[in-house]
């Protein structure tokens, strides 16, 4: 993609029906860091990268609990994700309150493309830079949603997004056929495989990751790093002397993000 | 310096002519509605009539009506604000089935909306001047519930408003028990209809009882209970106090 004339407003088409200010918000999350969700008949599982600016900072927060039947991980502009989750949030709660019963999850995840679509026609804004993988639970059971800056939205067996999310997609494409009837176990055990795919050689340990979990009967919650680092024992080595290795690793990640397009530095505002 | 003190023509609780905006007093009633859950839902009873303060003015009212798949709505008080409810809930049961995805919405959730309007009406001091009865079935649970025009909410296994509450729950309470068949359930039914039919005196002798089961909801064609006037008190009914009537 390379500038054009046409690129400078939302509101303006291409000659080929192109909008790239959309375009370009979806490029925003492309430069995030991986988010990954997976779901069964039962339950949703979602998954992200620990990305944090320096050793001295905390990682920025990518998974919000929305309500406890759903839960929204983000990837892109973290602060517009931190503003669509707290419009769910209020969405939900509203609902709950007027009606005593859970907001099913597809008519969420419609309200918020709607919200996203009104971005995409005003002169005035711009469009949201991030994407939300939304897990949650309606009356036919689990469903996990993704929804980009153009407005649209489309139901997966399981996806992943950010940078090296292909390498997530990848796994998942080859395994998603058994996870309509796994078992809450297997399932977060393929989040945190598909988590390890995005890490491309890094050993992977629990304070990388987070991984929070919903279900019938089990309201949203994350799951702590002793239970993520007992599943990763079952089938990683524990290092022997890995920790120079990781060390150096661990300042090259932090470059790599742009994974070589236009931009050479991560942006701060991206996670 | 003048001072102007401002009128505030949208106080409808200190201005009098902002009064015609809201509702004062029912004018068109209904009386007791009477509900009982059994074995494969609930069943309601409502007599047919619409009262204009003392007379009985309108013999062929039906304050039962269907909502949506799974509930069944039963009013009693201002029978206009009653139509005005079921505007509303056909807009909400509209929207819900425009989704078309798959969820629906059931008796609890019709319950909890009809609560939330008739509190914020009561808070505004211009109250729907009724008392609701919500029941239905989803998903193999039955549901009953009520709210009155204060907007006070509660479920039951047996429900009644108005005169029904002095008259029919305490039948009920005596009587009702789980896992009712259909056919005790209506006997349970008009045995409080009947009761109230000799002692409420806007009752009229024309009822109809509603059910709702998983199916669905029907509800009965008008009819009338037997009732027994020949007591022999009522022969000569001056008989220890000649003169009176």
């Amino acid at each position: 993609m390379f500038r054009n004339q046409y690129d400078t407003d939302v509101t303006t088409w291409s000659p080929t029906g192109r909008l790239f200010q959309v375009e370009y918000a979806m490029e925003a999350v492309k430069q995030g860091s991986a988010a990954i969700g997976l779901r069964s008949s039962s339950h949703v599982v979602l998954a992200c990268v620990n990305k944090a600016q320096s050793e001295l900072s905390s990682h920025q927060k990518k998974i919000f609990k929305v309500d406890d039947h759903i839960g929204v991980a983000i990837a892109g502009l973290t602060a517009d994700g931190r503003v669509l989750s707290r419009y769910m949030r209020s969405e939900s709660i509203n609902h709950s309150f007027t009606y005593e019963s859970p907001l099913p999850v597809g008519r969420l995840v419609v309200h918020l493309a709607d919200k996203a679509q009104v971005c995409t026609q005003r002169s005035w804004k711009r469009p949201y830079g991030v994407g939300l993988l939304v897990g949650g639970l309606d009356e036919s059971g689990a469903h996990l949603y993704y929804n980009c800056p153009s407005g649209n939205y489309f139901e997966y067996q399981a996806f992943a997004i950010g940078s090296r999310s292909q390498a997530a997609k990848t796994y998942l494409e080859r395994r998603f056929e058994s996870f309509a009837d796994s078992s809450r176990e297997d399932l977060i055990k393929d989040a945190i495989l598909a988590v390890r795919e995005t890490l491309q050689g890094e050993t992977l340990k629990s304070s990388l990751c987070t991984v929070s979990v919903l279900g019938v009967g089990e309201p949203f919650h994350f799951l702590d790093q002793e239970a993520i680092q007992k599943m990763i024992d079952t089938f990683e080595k524990v290092p022997e002397e890995e920790e120079g290795d990781a060390e150096v690793a661990a300042p090259a990640e932090q470059g790599g993000g742009a994974d070589g397009l236009g931009d050479q530095d991560v942006a701060p505002m991206e996670m | 310096m003048t001072f102007t003190i401002p009128i505030d023509n949208g106080d409808s609780v200190k201005n009098a002519e902002a009064d015609s905006q809201r509702t004062l007093y029912p004018y068109v009633t209904g009386t007791s509605i009477v509900a009982i859950k059994y074995k494969d839902g609930v069943l309601m009873a409502s007599d047919m009539g619409g009262s204009y303060g003392s007379t009985l003015r309108y013999k062929n009212i039906e304050r039962m009506k269907a909502i949506g798949k799974h509930s069944l709505l039963g009013a009693s008080g201002e029978i206009s604000d009653f139509q005005e409810i079921l505007r509303y809930l056909d807009e909400l049961v509209l929207n819900d089935n425009m989704w078309d995805d798959g969820n629906s919405l059931g008796p609890k959730e019709v319950h909890n909306y009809l609560t939330r309007v008739m509190y914020n009406r009561r808070n505004k001091f211009n109250p729907l001047w009724n008392t609701l009865v919500l029941g239905g079935v989803k998903n193999g649970e039955s549901y009953l519930g009520m709210v009155s025009m204060i907007g006070v909410s509660f479920e039951d296994n047996h429900v009644a408003t108005g005169f029904g509450n002095h008259l029919a729950r305490p039948i009920l309470r005596d009587e009702w028990h789980a896992d009712l068949s259909f056919e005790d359930g209506v006997k349970l039914l008009e045995k409080c209809m009947r009761v109230l039919l000799y002692r409420d005196r806007s009752a009229i002798n024309k009822l109809q009882i509603a059910k709702i089961t998983e199916e669905g909801v029907t509800v009965s064609q008008p009819y009338s209970l037997k009732t027994f006037w020949e007591f022999k008190a009522f022969n000569n009914p001056t008989a220890g106090a000649e003169g009176s009537w």
